[in-house]
């Protein structure tokens, strides 16, 4: 059986009569899972979220119930709903479609989530890159609140709400929620250190705050929709609901493809639903959750016992997409955001480029990741130009081991993990470089031959 | 101080410490004997965790998550869980049974990373940089840096002598972004005009455009900036700190009395920063307060001894001064510049000359909420507590003028005090003679029938009383003018001299006498007097209308400032 999206999330996305304003969404059933919610008790919204086993969206994969319980109620401070659309790791195009196909689908969640929670007021932080996005969203919420689907008592409910759209200025950090929160108190967005301020406690202005990815926020509507028992049959314990892949890399269909968790694997995504590799190609590689997640090698092969005891070993085409299995594999599912890279791939160029990018993105606040991430750019990207040295696979992989673990925010490991990946499954082709460099022999490398970064 | 219950247990590297709940681990390892070290991390600022120079093995005793029972190894002993990462030091603080571990391969391996990022794009210009001798980087290097470096690519390129306001000159390549200086401006001195601009190892400390850091406290970024980015303009490439010799004292511009180093070198001061001093100016000093040095080789210094203006010795001006105030009626004008010990000198003399009058003057200016107070003197209340005077000081001396005028006074005894200044006419000060005894050169002594120079409170010991009747001493750190006499042997000399006796004056003489006179001042040994000074209590004159209101570690008595 050719396998099968199923769309629950993306349901009307890219449908032929369906458009982003108001009436559409209402055709299509919109704004009644509020209308229900707001009769219900919120603890009780709570409640059917953390039974439904939701994960979040935007990287970590932390239950969404449990982030929720964290907030600090006790406090008498004002809560606030933050819903993430910074969405910036390479490889991640999936928040996107949402916010221009379907915005009043997060709107929509986004109320849900701020009734269940208690929040007195939201906002949506959106990528700067994402102007369009943000005037959808905008216009989007106009007619939303035209139709006291949020503001000031909505709907009768006696709860007032409202969402404010903040652009950011073009900063990937800005994604980590708690250098968002200082972008959007209008500073730097230099990431807090942890403890003490966890937002759920020491958020936004110092008050309790929940931080919710784009994706994650259209689910709670689903979850209340459906209620949390129904939500957690779909997909796998502990990996519930679907998720939205991006599929970006060497394959001939790449895209955005909604399946539930784990109903399909690696093999199937690559080989059917994105049309197979190109033409008379091997698959080389595969970073499996945006970029910033540890790459896998084809030829490898994951070996463990799954949660219920049962021994498995996979090849990498054999990885079913889910947050576990990716886990056991040794990698994460962070974003959804699939890489594909074929024979064809210079894995010490795709690492210079991956690294370019964190190096340009590192908030530069603490030492580790601001020194390292850009040595690591430089050391690749010489390597890149002709001229790397035997002893740089060793140094690479030096350096990314003293930035993780160390560093203010998990951006510490984003910058870090690629580097200790790449190196450590493809060393022969670092050696190599090295060996066909154009001064092997020489320990300092001609500087005029590489670019000054 | 804690109470002994309030202090719980902590463990650094297995030593048991007691400490304050909640006291940050950096302090806690300190008082364990075991330095962390660190750069981002100050006591007197915020917590930003940012150079993560201070990374340590963090572990809590465990407790079991469902019933909250302590959970024991096989000896009975809580067991510890270790955190799988390294935490800050500085983002820790105390709580019972916590643990750190500062010796371990993990942190060396931190600290060695961080050493080595730090570096890899920091200049080394040790050789010409101000800060060698006293940075951060070189210490911590030498403890805990890997001894060569693995970096071959080009380093960052960044400003080298940015002007950031009249006194702060900025080195940006040596900056290590530890932010202290950024916090300071925005925490302490109320003016938040530093950023970082750019970012990753691209960040780039700056002034707001179109704004200076020309507070009066901008030098303390100099002082706080853990490398040498941050130089003070008036210091840079004067003198190698580690020739500099330190020296006690106290700030002299106003009453709170700022603990300060002087740093000196071959009899020639280059330099003055603050002492930490929690209970007075934790570890911060106005910039105005600094450069109160130059006083010492100004170009208004007294030199030598001068009677109508003719240059004589020492010993005749001492002579003169004597036979005028034998002669006349006299009035007495002390200063809340001079020393407690010289205060009560003067209170000798004018006993032996039975002064007419004994007058102080006020000096006044805007407070700034911080370390500079309305009193822009470091010792009024010194004259209160050896009772030179009963009453504050006005700004002008009319009682002394009308005395003049009437005749009553014929002569007038000056301490430091510039007559005309605080507001006798040229008239006036024509009708009688005036003896001054001080550094500077005024319309006075240009008036002055005999001049006798002293030194200023770089050149000699003594102690000040500030407005929390804090008793605080200096010491000095330079020699004074081959002819300037000391202050309190000038004052001695002359009494003795009237009454011919053979009154002492140094310090430690004149303390005990004042420690059997003075009830406050009971049992207090001048030696014995700690560092950072010694409260005494001031009840006596919580009656009078102090100018003070309110400095960093100072608040005007509620009844006080109603009265006032
Ligand atoms: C460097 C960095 C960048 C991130 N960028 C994003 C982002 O663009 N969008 C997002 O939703 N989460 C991002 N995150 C994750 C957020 O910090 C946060 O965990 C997430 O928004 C929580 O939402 P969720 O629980 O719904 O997943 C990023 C995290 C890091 C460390
Ligand atoms: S880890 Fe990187 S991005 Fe995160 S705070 Fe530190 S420097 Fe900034
Ligand atoms: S700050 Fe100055 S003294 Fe310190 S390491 Fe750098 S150049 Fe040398
Ligand atoms: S100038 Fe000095 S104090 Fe300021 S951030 Fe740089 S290193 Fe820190
Ligand atoms: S002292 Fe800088 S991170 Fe702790």
């Amino acid at each position: 059986m050719p396998v099968q999206e199923r769309r629950i999330i993306l349901k009307h996305v890219d449908q032929p009569d369906y458009t982003t304003d108001l009436d559409c969404y209402l055709r299509h059933g919109g704004y009644e899972v509020l209308r229900k919610a707001l009769q219900s008790k919120p603890e009780e919204l709570c409640q059917e979220v953390m039974k439904s086993g939701l994960r979040g969206r935007g990287g970590a994969g932390f239950s969404s119930g449990m982030k929720w319980n964290f907030l600090d109620r006790k406090s008498g401070k004002p809560i606030y709903l933050i819903c993430n659309a910074d969405e910036s790791e390479p490889g991640t195009f999936k928040d996107r479609q949402i916010i221009h196909k379907d915005p009043h689908q997060l709107i929509e969640g986004i109320m849900v989530s701020c009734f269940a929670i208690q929040a007195k007021q939201a906002y949506i932080y959106i990528r700067g890159e994402f102007p369009l996005g943000a005037r959808l969203l905008e216009k989007a919420l106009d007619e939303a609140r035209a139709k006291n689907f949020v503001g000031d008592n909505i709907l009768g409910s006696g709860y007032s709400c409202d969402i404010v759209v903040h652009r950011g200025a073009g900063a990937y950090i800005c994604g980590e929620e708690t250098g968002l929160i200082e972008s959007l108190e209008g500073k730097r967005p230099y990431p807090r250190i942890k403890p003490p301020f966890f937002p759920a406690v020491l958020g936004l202005y110092q008050c309790p705050t929940a931080v919710n990815n784009v994706e994650t926020l259209c689910n709670v509507k689903h979850v209340i929709d459906m209620g949390g028992e129904a939500f957690s049959k779909i997909g796998k314990p502990n990996n519930t609901g679907t998720r939205i892949l991006s599929v970006s890399g060497h394959v001939m269909k790449p895209g955005y493809y909604e399946f539930e968790c784990g109903a399909i694997t690696m093999g199937q995504l690559i080989d059917e639903v994105c049309g197979g590799l190109r033409p008379g190609r091997e698959l080389k590689a595969i970073i499996p959750g945006g970029s910033s997640m540890k790459v896998l090698k084809a030829g490898e092969r994951y070996k463990g016992k799954t949660k219920d005891g049962k021994e498995f070993e996979w090849g990498i085409r054999d990885i079913p997409l889910d947050f576990d299995s990716m886990l056991t594999a040794g990698s994460m599912a962070g974003s959804g955001g699939i890489i594909v890279m074929d024979d064809s791939t210079d894995m010490v160029e795709a690492l210079a480029n991956v690294n370019a990018f964190y190096a340009h993105e590192s908030c530069g606040q603490c030492t580790p990741c601001r020194e390292g991430s850009l040595w690591m750019n430089k050391i690749s990207s010489r390597m890149s130009h002709g001229q790397a040295r035997r002893e740089d696979a060793d140094l690479l992989e030096s350096v990314a081991g003293q930035i993780a673990g160390r560093t203010i925010c998990a951006f510490g490991e984003a910058c870090a993990w690629p580097t200790q990946s790449f190196v450590d499954k493809f060393r022969d082709e670092f050696l190599a470089k090295a060996d066909k460099s154009a001064t092997p022999e020489a320990t300092e490398p001609k500087r005029a031959a590489v670019p000054l970064i | 101080m804690a109470d002994q219950n309030d202090l719980i247990t902590v463990f650094v590297d297995d030593k048991e410490v007691a400490v304050p709940k909640g006291t940050n681990m950096i302090e806690a390892a300190f008082q364990a004997g075991v330095e962390i070290p660190h750069y981002c991390y100050h006591p007197k600022l915020s917590v930003v965790g940012n150079c993560r120079m201070c990374l340590v093995e963090l572990g809590m005793p465990m407790r079991d998550r469902a019933t909250g029972e302590p959970v024991l190894d096989e000896g009975g002993q809580q067991k510890i869980g270790w955190m799988p990462r390294p935490a800050i030091a500085c983002a820790t603080n105390a709580a019972p049974g916590l643990r750190i571990r500062t010796n371990t391969q993990v942190v060396k391996d931190c600290r060695n990373g961080v050493m080595e990022f730090l570096l890899i794009n920091h200049p080394l210009d040790c050789p010409i940089c101000d800060q060698a001798g006293e940075c951060g980087l070189q210490e911590f290097a030498i403890d805990h840096g890997r001894g060569y470096s693995r970096f071959v690519e080009n380093k960052v390129v960044k400003p080298k002598r940015t002007v950031l306001g009249p006194r702060v000159t900025l080195d940006d390549e040596r900056c290590i972004l530890c932010s202290r200086c950024i916090r300071f401006s925005k925490e302490i001195a109320n003016d938040d005009v530093l950023g970082f601009v750019d970012r990753g190892s691209y960040s780039t400390l700056t002034c707001h455009p179109g704004k200076k850091l020309e507070n009066n406290y901008s030098l303390n970024t100099v002082d706080i900036c853990p490398v040498g980015a941050l130089t003070s303009t008036d210091f840079r490439f004067k003198m190698r700190v580690w020739f500099l010799k330190e020296t006690r004292s106290v700030c002299t511009e106003s009453s709170v009395g700022a603990n300060t180093l002087v740093g000196s070198r071959e009899g020639k001061i280059y330099r003055i920063t603050p002492r930490r001093n929690d209970a007075v100016n934790d570890t911060w000093m106005t910039d105005s307060g600094r450069v109160l040095y130059k006083q010492v080789d100004s170009d208004d210094r007294l030199h030598g001894a001068s009677i109508k203006g003719e240059p004589v010795e020492t010993e005749t001006a001492l002579n003169r001064a004597v036979e005028i105030l034998r002669g006349g009626q006299a009035a007495i004008v002390g200063s809340g510049q001079a020393s407690v010990e010289e205060q009560a000198l003067l209170k000798k003399l004018a006993e032996a000359v039975k002064a007419v009058s004994v007058n102080l003057v006020a000096h006044l200016g805007e407070e700034d909420g911080l370390l500079l107070s309305a009193d822009r003197t470091p010792n009024i209340r010194g004259a209160l507590v050896t009772g030179l005077i009963e009453s504050l000081p006005a700004e002008k001396l009319d009682g002394l003028a009308e005395a003049i005028d009437a005749g009553k006074v014929t002569t007038v005894l000056t301490h430091r005090e510039d007559l005309r200044a605080a507001g006798l006419t040229d008239a006036q000060l024509g009708k009688i003679s005036v003896i001054y005894l001080g550094t500077l050169a005024n319309d006075t002594t240009r008036k002055a029938t005999v001049v006798i120079p002293t030194l200023t409170v770089f050149e000699k010991a003594g102690s000040f009383v500030n407005q929390q009747f804090r008793l605080q001493t200096f010491e000095p750190a330079v020699p004074g003018p081959s002819a300037a006499l000391n202050d309190a042997a000038a004052l001695a000399k002359i009494t003795s001299l009237l009454t011919d006796g053979d009154i002492p004056s140094q310090p430690t003489a004149v303390w005990k006498e004042l420690a059997g006179t003075v009830p406050v001042l009971e049992g207090i040994a001048f030696n014995k007097i700690p560092a950072d000074g010694l409260a005494l209590d001031g009840s006596a004159w919580a009656g009078l209308s102090f100018p003070e209101k309110k400095s960093l570690h100072f608040e005007a008595a509620q009844e006080a400032a109603t009265t006032a």
